[in-house]
């Protein structure tokens, strides 16, 4: 811890306590208009929150659920904060989280005879290489056609998506063919069960490393300090000579490849195999996770352990009140735009502050 | 003979299905060219294809569904002006919000009026229309002058829009707001009123198309059943170059790409289906990269602009 | 004394930290150009956008032809009559100068957009004072002069009676200048009134009948323009007696750093926005490039600091052609760079102290070694320069965007010259900082010179460097017209190059 020294804690630390907060208040509206929502469908708004908690946090078997359902939002969190903190909007974590279960499926499936030791981490790595490959396009659709990312990587969402179904019913299918399904990964690329008789997976820890590494490399790395630099204010970057294009490139490259990763460890951790619809919309989410986090590490980490709960309790919530589990979603959307809606407020604060820190 | 009956059939169902698809993206230029991105269009549509059946179930008229559908669309699109344009949110990840709230939206308020039951609105569906004489053009004449009302409606909206946009004040206006609010504001335009009207229009024009889909081509809702189409029509105004001709065209040949794609399967073709449905996805990538040609987006789309 | 036609009476103006109008009183008599005369940042601009509708004054009034009026937006200030060629056009480039007046305008029909009426009107406009403008021209085709009068016409065009001309000249050649005001006088001359916003004397002398002066915020008199000198413009202006000295000490200019021959930055139109510069920076010397903004001195930098490529020409300082390199080369072999917009890219604003004093040099081993940054190191390397330049901060951590113009300038000042270039270019060190702090600058440039470093420094203050170096050069239309010594010129002749005329024409 000593390397961090204390420049990123004061850094912003007043930014970074406000921040906190109107993300807590977001999150607080945005619940409490669920439950007006879920009043209106007649049932007990308590009752079914209360559902919700226990289903994700009550006992050991929902805290598993909750991590499992944790692994992908810290993943893709991840991806969206790091394009983001480079000045890019990644909407394209959806695709690249299954170019990467796609390409994990391939070295889980089709490479016998390694040992684990070097199968899961090459299949991880084919996980990364996979949604690498789809950022990286973006990134040099962006720098030499000049093609915005935020269109391209809505687009190539499709095309990832179209991409795995044409696979799974066709190429990579489970012989005979008559299920959309890849066949399933050798045991050599399967993620280890870190609690017993639950279906928490090394995934999680995986992601949690990557949540450290994500800091290391944004404040503590020259890199890092580059992709701050760019995103924060190109020209300042043009004039220090440093090369934002490059940059872009490798920013959308590793964002993939960690989106990637989301789909890499759902494959080898939960599913086992590829199915067509790897991913229940864990890239969109990544989106809302790095927004409530205002892509900071603990903040991802938080919003991934918010939206983890809402996966995970969604479903008991359904079995014991009825409310639909798709109101997660609904949740989830509110929460986005009580957050963006709030982000008004940072503008307004630091106005307010300005004229006093002039006289100074 | 046959040929001609499957070519006239093709003509029809592209027209059919191109409607949707050309009111979604009809009203995603308006948004457009007055600065705005709504990556939300499949959220605003997924909306509509619910409250329209639902609207027709209740009314017992199709076109009642419509309005209903509209009008939840509209107040989608003044949520959408207020967050970009008053807060200044950021466009693009309000459109991602609402497509997830479109998702579950759309999910839980079926399954609170309907249960799991499967609901029809085929009984209150949309009547063909002939005009005479054209109908009677041999090849075409059927398949262009028979169809659903909605289908002429959104065609004609082609020049209606066209027109709006380059020959009236307002229109002229619209544009200057979406290339360079600042100038726009020193000449006295209301930006913010601008660019909620736009939203507010396009937004049900989304959900004209979404209301459409569900009442007009399938008679019934289904989870997700927009099933990228607010995507494709993103992806057809950037393919018809911000241009309602160059839009409708790239409509209809996106259209024609899912007509194609649907039949594959039946005819045992060696083309795989889904490298069929990439297509728009793939071509709106190789514009946007410039390998056809330049295209020029409105300058100031995506945008928040601050009053001074 | 001919009828007022409007009046601005005690607007203030105040923006978050800033007091940008102070109690400032403007009476505009029917039918004269009336000129405000300020530096920047004495509030002129601000002052016309509250009378044009964009700005509220936090209070004071309006009175327009004896009729107190409130425009809540630019849209009621045109229908009174009030129309302002911003000194940044407000065109669209993708529109037709015929649809660029049209938009927001009234229109007879709702329903049809009347573009040829429109443009024959436009037409007649433009022959009646003798402006040449097509109205179907697309505005991204035309050159600057072009914009102007399509700007120009475009205020008139919907009805504008007050014409304010915001610094219109500064993007002008003199014959176009000429052209304009021949212009300005034939408008007066039909009814219409002109408000000029200038700070250069000549101009204002030339065109004005009546001057109001504005200083830091406040108007300070209006005077009558047929008795009043120049000086005594100037001093208003200012406000304070010009400071021309400056300690220095005697350098050994006998080394040539940088040698500047022929570079030449052209455009695809065939412009040439430098054409065959040619200088020598000596070690212990300050050049100083004068010039109306605009001249190409921005181009010069930026070729010389690998921002722009020139399209020939060779720049060597040491064994690098600086014409040929990277920003990051250039930056390595020893040159600092002081840029001309602190906020644009001096600065990353949301960043911390720490964070900025390093944008130059955090790849250096000193900063930390391999991949990583060394914090550790940066925060005592940071606290250092704080306590060195002077810079007022509460402390290292905090943002760059809550400093004041002045210190946020020894921020970047700071960085550079820590660095120990052997070349320290520096555009427009002291624009829009305060008093104080300009002195600072000053001394330390002089300072840096002093320790035999190479300055190339930019300025449009004329003062500014004529006071600061030992050798001037000054740059119209890309080229270089002149180079002398501070000492062996006047003011008059420097105004004169600075207009055109090549130093050879003058002696």
């Amino acid at each position: 811890m000593q390397k961090f020294d204390k420049i990123k804690f004061r850094n912003n630390m007043s930014t970074a306590a406000r921040q906190a907060i109107i993300s807590i208040l977001a999150v607080a509206a945005a619940l409490a208009i669920s439950m007006i929502i879920i009043a209106a469908m007649g049932v007990d708004p308590g009752r079914a929150m209360s559902k919700m908690l226990s289903g994700a946090l009550g006992n050991k078997n929902a805290v598993a659920e909750t991590l499992v359902k944790m692994t992908p939002l810290l993943f893709t969190g991840i991806s969206y904060a790091l394009a983001n903190r480079c000045g890019l909007t990644n909407i394209g974590m959806e695709g690249q989280l299954y170019m990467g279960a796609l390409f994990a499926t391939i070295s889980g499936v089709y490479l016998p005879g390694l040992p684990l030791a070097i199968h899961l981490p090459l299949t991880m790595l084919a996980g990364f290489v996979g949604g690498g490959i789809w950022g990286w396009i973006v990134g040099v659709l962006k720098v030499r056609f000049g093609a915005s990312e935020i269109i391209t990587t809505v687009m190539l969402n499709t095309v990832a998506i179209q991409l795995v179904q044409f696979m799974v019913n066709g190429p990579i299918t489970e012989p005979p063919g008559n299920d959309a399904q890849s066949s399933p990964l050798l045991d050599s690329a399967r993620l280890p069960i870190i609690l017993k008789n639950t279906r928490a997976h090394l995934g999680i820890l995986i992601a949690l490393l990557f949540v450290y590494l994500f800091w290391m490399f944004l404040w503590s790395s020259k890199k890092g300090y580059e992709i701050r630099v760019s995103g924060q204010n190109p020209d300042a970057a043009l004039y220090s000579g440093i090369n934002t294009k490059r940059n872009v490139v490798l920013v959308m490259l590793l964002a993939g490849g960690v989106a990637g990763l989301a789909g890499a460890t759902e494959v080898m951790g939960v599913q086992g195999r590829l199915f067509p619809t790897v991913s229940p919309g864990y890239g969109f989410d990544g989106i809302a996770v790095a927004l409530i986090g205002a892509n900071t590490p603990l903040g991802i980490v938080a919003g991934a352990f918010l939206f983890g709960i809402l996966r995970a309790g969604g479903n008991s919530m359904q079995r014991a009140t009825g409310v639909p589990v798709a109101i997660i979603k609904v949740i989830q959307a509110i929460v986005i735009l009580m957050v963006v809606a709030t982000a008004i407020l940072r503008e307004v604060n630091l106005r307010r502050k300005k004229p006093e820190a002039k006289k100074a | 003979m046959d040929v001609i009956n499957i070519l006239g059939g093709l003509l029809s169902s592209d027209l059919r299905m191109a409607t949707p698809i050309l009111l979604g993206a009809l009203g995603l230029l308006i948004m457009n060219r007055a600065g705005l991105i709504n990556i939300g269009c499949e959220g605003i549509m997924l909306v509509a294809t619910f409250v329209a059946v639902a609207g027709t179930y209740y009314t017992h008229n199709v076109w009642l569904g419509m309005v209903c559908a509209m009008l939840v669309g509209g107040l989608m699109g003044l949520l959408f002006a207020f967050l970009t344009v008053s807060l200044r949110a950021n466009q693009v990840v309000v459109g991602v919000a609402f497509n997830t709230m479109g998702a579950g939206m759309s999910t839980v308020l079926y399954r609170m009026l309907f249960g799991m039951d499967f609901v029809s609105v085929k009984d209150y569906a949309f009547t063909h229309v002939s005009i005479p004489v054209l109908k009677d053009i041999p090849l075409i004449g059927d398949a262009l002058f028979h169809q659903m009302p909605v289908v002429y409606l959104a065609f004609l909206l082609v020049p209606v829009v066209s027109y709006f946009l380059f020959r009236t004040p307002a229109g002229l206006n619209l544009r200057s707001v979406g290339e360079n609010p600042k100038a726009a504001d020193t000449l006295g335009i209301d930006v913010y009123k601008m660019r909620y009207a736009a939203t507010i229009v396009g937004c049900m024009l989304m959900a004209m198309g979404g209301a459409f889909l569900s009442t007009g081509l399938l008679n019934s809702f289904q989870e997700d059943m927009t099933a990228n189409r607010g995507f494709i029509a993103l992806a057809a105004v950037i393919f018809g170059r911000y241009k309602p001709t160059g839009v409708m065209l790239a409509t209809m040949l996106f259209a024609f790409g899912l007509a194609v794609a649907n039949l594959l399967p039946s005819i045992n073709s060696p083309i795989p289906y889904n490298f069929v449905t990439m297509i728009p996805y793939i071509l709106t990538i190789v514009v946007l990269a410039g390998f056809a040609g330049k295209t020029v987006a409105p300058a100031a789309a995506g945008k928040p602009y601050k009053k001074g | 004394m001919s009828e007022l036609i409007l009046e601005m009476k005690h607007i203030t103006k105040q923006f978050p930290g800033v007091l940008a109008n102070d109690d400032v009183n403007l009476s505009i008599e029917k039918g004269e150009v009336h000129t405000l005369l300020g530096e920047n940042g004495a509030g002129k601009s601000t002052l016309m956008n509250v009378l044009c509708g964009l700005y509220h004054p936090t209070s004071g009034e309006i009175w327009l032809e004896g009729e107190k009026v409130r425009f809540s937006s630019a849209k009621d200030a045109m229908n009174r009559g009030i129309g302002m060629v911003h000194q940044h056009f407000m065109l669209i480039p993708t529109l037709t100068v015929v649809e660029n007046c049209l938009i927001g305008a009234r229109s007879d029909s709702i329903l049809k957009l009347d573009l040829a009426g429109a443009a024959q009107q436009i037409k007649a406009l433009a022959d009646e004072y003798n402006m040449d403008v097509d109205p179907m021209a697309k505005v991204s085709d035309m050159p600057v002069g072009a914009r102007q009068r399509a700007e120009i016409i475009k205020a008139l065009f919907r009805g504008a009676k007050i014409l304010i001309l915001d610094e219109p000249t500064a993007v002008l050649t003199p014959q176009e200048t000429e052209e304009l005001f021949n212009m300005v006088r034939k408008l007066t001359k039909d009814g219409y009134t002109v408000i000029f916003i200038s700070h250069k004397l000549n101009e204002v002398q030339e065109i004005s009948d009546r001057i109001t002066v504005l200083r830091q915020g406040k108007s300070v008199t209006t005077v009558k323009n047929d008795n009043i000198s120049v000086n005594e413009l100037a001093r208003l202006m200012v406000g304070r007696e010009v400071d021309m000295t400056v300690t220095r000490h005697e350098t050994d200019q006998s080394k040539a750093m940088l040698t500047v021959s022929y570079l030449t930055l052209g455009q695809k139109s065939g412009n040439r926005l430098l054409n065959d510069v040619s200088f020598e920076i000596h070690k212990g010397e300050i050049f100083g490039i004068a010039g109306v903004d605009g001249n190409g001195q921005g181009e010069l930098v930026e070729c010389l600091t690998g921002l722009t490529r020139a399209t020939s020409g060779t720049a060597i300082y040491k064994d690098l052609d600086l014409a040929k390199s990277t920003t990051r080369e250039i930056m390595k072999s020893g040159v600092s760079h002081i840029p001309q917009d602190r906020h644009k890219s001096g600065l990353i604003l949301s960043m911390n102290l720490a964070e900025n004093m390093i944008l130059q040099d955090y790849y250096q081993p000193q900063f930390g070694k391999g991949a990583l940054l060394n914090w550790k190191y940066i925060n005592t390397f940071t606290d250092q320069l704080i306590q060195d330049f002077q810079v007022k901060a509460p402390s290292r951590f905090e943002l760059a965007q809550n400093l004041s113009g002045g210190n946020q300038q020894k921020v970047i000042i700071a960085r550079e010259v820590s660095r120990e270039p052997g070349l320290l270019i520096a555009m427009h060190p002291t624009r829009g900082v305060d008093v104080g702090a300009i002195e600072y600058i000053h001394k330390r440039i002089v300072h840096e010179r002093d320790q035999g470093r190479a300055v190339l420094l930019v300025s449009t203050e004329l003062e500014e460097v004529l006071k600061l170096s030992d050798r001037v050069a000054v740059m119209y239309e890309g080229e270089i017209v002149g180079i002398v010594k501070p000492s062996e010129v006047t003011v008059e002749e420097m105004g004169l190059m600075m207009g055109g005329k090549r130093l050879a024409e003058i002696r």
